[in-house]
C-alpha cells in the first residue's frame, strides 16, 4: 500500500521534471558553449574587462564588479543576509517548546576536541587571509567570513558546552555593517555618488595596498559575514548552553 | 554548436530535473528543501557556463596569470560569476531560513512528513472539534 502511494506520486513528479528540465535545455542549448559572447563592444563585460583595473585598481575583476561596479547591489545583498539571520532568530524564539528534553549527544573526542583547537587558529588565520586578499586572488569578504564562521562552527562541536557572547557577535557584525554604509557615504561626500571609489589609484596594482577602498570594503564584509553566520549557527545551535 | 552543449547543458539540467523531482515526490521537508538546494546549484553552475569563452583564463590579471591590465579577449565574462556569488550567499540565507520553518513543522506537528497538514498541534485541534 505505502509502496502504491510512492510509485503514483513518483511517476508523474518525475514526468514534470523531465518536461520542465528538457523544455530548459532545449532553450539553453542554442547559447554556443564556450562561444565568445564577451568581446562585442555593446557586451557590458567588454567595459568591464577593458577598464576594470584601472577604474577600481582591483587585479581581481570580479572584486571589481562585486565591490565597485555593482557595490550597492552588494550592499542589498548583505541586508538580505541580514534579514535571514534575524529571520532565523525570531523564528527560532518565537517555536513553540515541544518539552522534550534533548539528547545531547556524545561528548567529543580527545582527538575532536585537542585537534579543533589545534585548527581553529588556522581556519580563522586563512578566513582572515581571503577577505584581505579578495581585490588580488579569488575570494573576498564573502568566502572568508564563511570560512570564519566554519572556525566558529568547528569550535561549538569541539566544546559543545563553552559559553559564546551573543552581544560581541552582533556588535562586531553591527559595527561593520555600518563601517561599509560609512564607507558608502565617503564616496558621497567626496564625489557625490554613493560607494564611489574615491582613492582607486591609491597604492601599486596587484599588491596588497591597492584598489583604493575596495580592500576596505571587503574586511567590512568579511567581518560581518563571519559573525552573522558564527551568529546563525550559534542561534540553531539553540538553548544548549 | 561544438558538442559539449549537450555535456554541460545537459548534465545541468539532469540535476535540475533531480531537484524538481525530489521537491514534486519527496513528502518529507528536508529532502524537499534538498531538492531546492539542488535546483539551486544547478542555475549557479549553468550561470557560470554560460559565461565561460573557450581557452580563456579568470578574469584575474597581474601577478602569476600574466596578463595585463587591460586584458579584452584574453580573459572569460566575471559579470555572471559575480552575480553566481550573491546567488550562493542568498541562497544560503533562504535555506537557513526554510529550515528554521522546518524546525518549527516539526516542533508543532511532531513529524517532518507532510502528509497530514494541519495547523498547529493536531492533539488540540481535535479536542477543540
Amino acid at each position: 500500500m505505502m509502496e502504491r502511494s510512492t510509485i503514483q506520486r513518483s511517476l508523474p513528479a518525475l514526468a514534470i521534471s523531465i518536461l520542465i528540465a528538457g523544455t530548459l535545455f532545449l532553450a539553453f542549448v542554442e547559447i554556443g558553449f564556450g562561444e565568445n559572447k564577451v568581446d562585442s563592444e555593446d557586451a557590458v563585460a567588454n567595459r568591464y574587462i577593458a577598464n576594470g583595473t584601472t577604474e577600481t585598481g582591483s587585479s581581481n575583476l570580479v572584486t571589481s564588479v562585486v565591490v565597485n561596479y555593482r557595490g550597492f547591489d552588494t550592499l542589498g545583498e548583505v541586508t538580505v543576509l541580514f534579514l535571514a539571520a534575524t529571520g532565523v532568530g525570531a523564528m527560532i524564539n518565537l517555536l513553540p517548546e515541544d518539552g522534550k528534553k534533548r539528547s545531547k549527544g556524545p561528548k567529543p573526542s580527545l582527538i575532536m576536541t585537542q585537534g579543533g583547537m589545534l585548527a581553529i587558529p588556522v581556519i580563522a588565520l586563512f578566513g582572515t587571509y581571503v577577505f584581505l586578499h579578495g581585490h588580488l586572488s579569488p575570494g573576498g569578504g564573502f568566502q572568508g567570513g564563511v570560512i570564519i564562521a566554519t572556525a566558529f562552527l568547528l569550535y561549538l562541536i569541539a566544546k559543545p558546552d563553552a559559553k559564546t557572547s551573543h552581544r560581541t557577535l552582533s556588535l562586531s557584525e553591527s559595527l561593520a555593517g555600518l563601517s561599509f554604509i560609512g564607507i558608502g557615504l565617503i564616496g558621497l561626500a567626496v564625489s557625490g555618488i554613493f560607494l564611489d571609489n574615491v582613492i582607486e589609484g591609491f597604492g601599486v596594482l596587484g599588491e596588497l595596498v591597492s584598489g583604493g577602498l575596495l580592500p576596505l570594503i571587503y574586511i567590512a564584509i568579511g567581518i560581518k559575514v563571519g559573525s552573522e553566520m558564527s551568529g546563525l549557527v550559534e542561534k540553531m545551535r539553540g538553548d544548549a548552553s | 554548436m561544438n558538442g559539449y552543449e549537450w555535456i554541460f547543458y545537459g548534465g545541468i539540467m539532469a540535476l535540475m530535473a533531480v531537484g524538481i523531482w525530489a521537491i514534486l515526490s519527496r513528502r518529507n521537508l528536508i529532502k524537499a528543501i534538498m531538492g531546492l538546494v539542488i535546483i539551486e546549484t544547478a542555475v549557479n553552475l549553468l550561470l557560470v557556463a554560460v559565461g565561460y569563452v573557450n581557452d580563456r583564463s579568470a578574469p584575474i590579471v597581474n601577478g602569476d596569470t600574466g596578463l595585463g591590465d587591460s586584458p579584452v579577449g584574453e580573459v572569460v565574462d566575471p559579470l555572471p560569476q559575480a552575480l553566481v556569488l550573491t546567488a550562493i550567499v542568498i541562497g544560503l540565507a533562504t535555506t537557513a531560513l526554510a529550515l528554521v520553518a522546518a524546525v518549527g513543522y516539526f516542533r508543532s506537528t511532531g513529524t517532518l512528513e507532510l502528509k497530514s497538514f494541519t495547523y498547529g498541534r493536531t492533539d488540540e485541534t481535535e479536542v477543540k472539534e
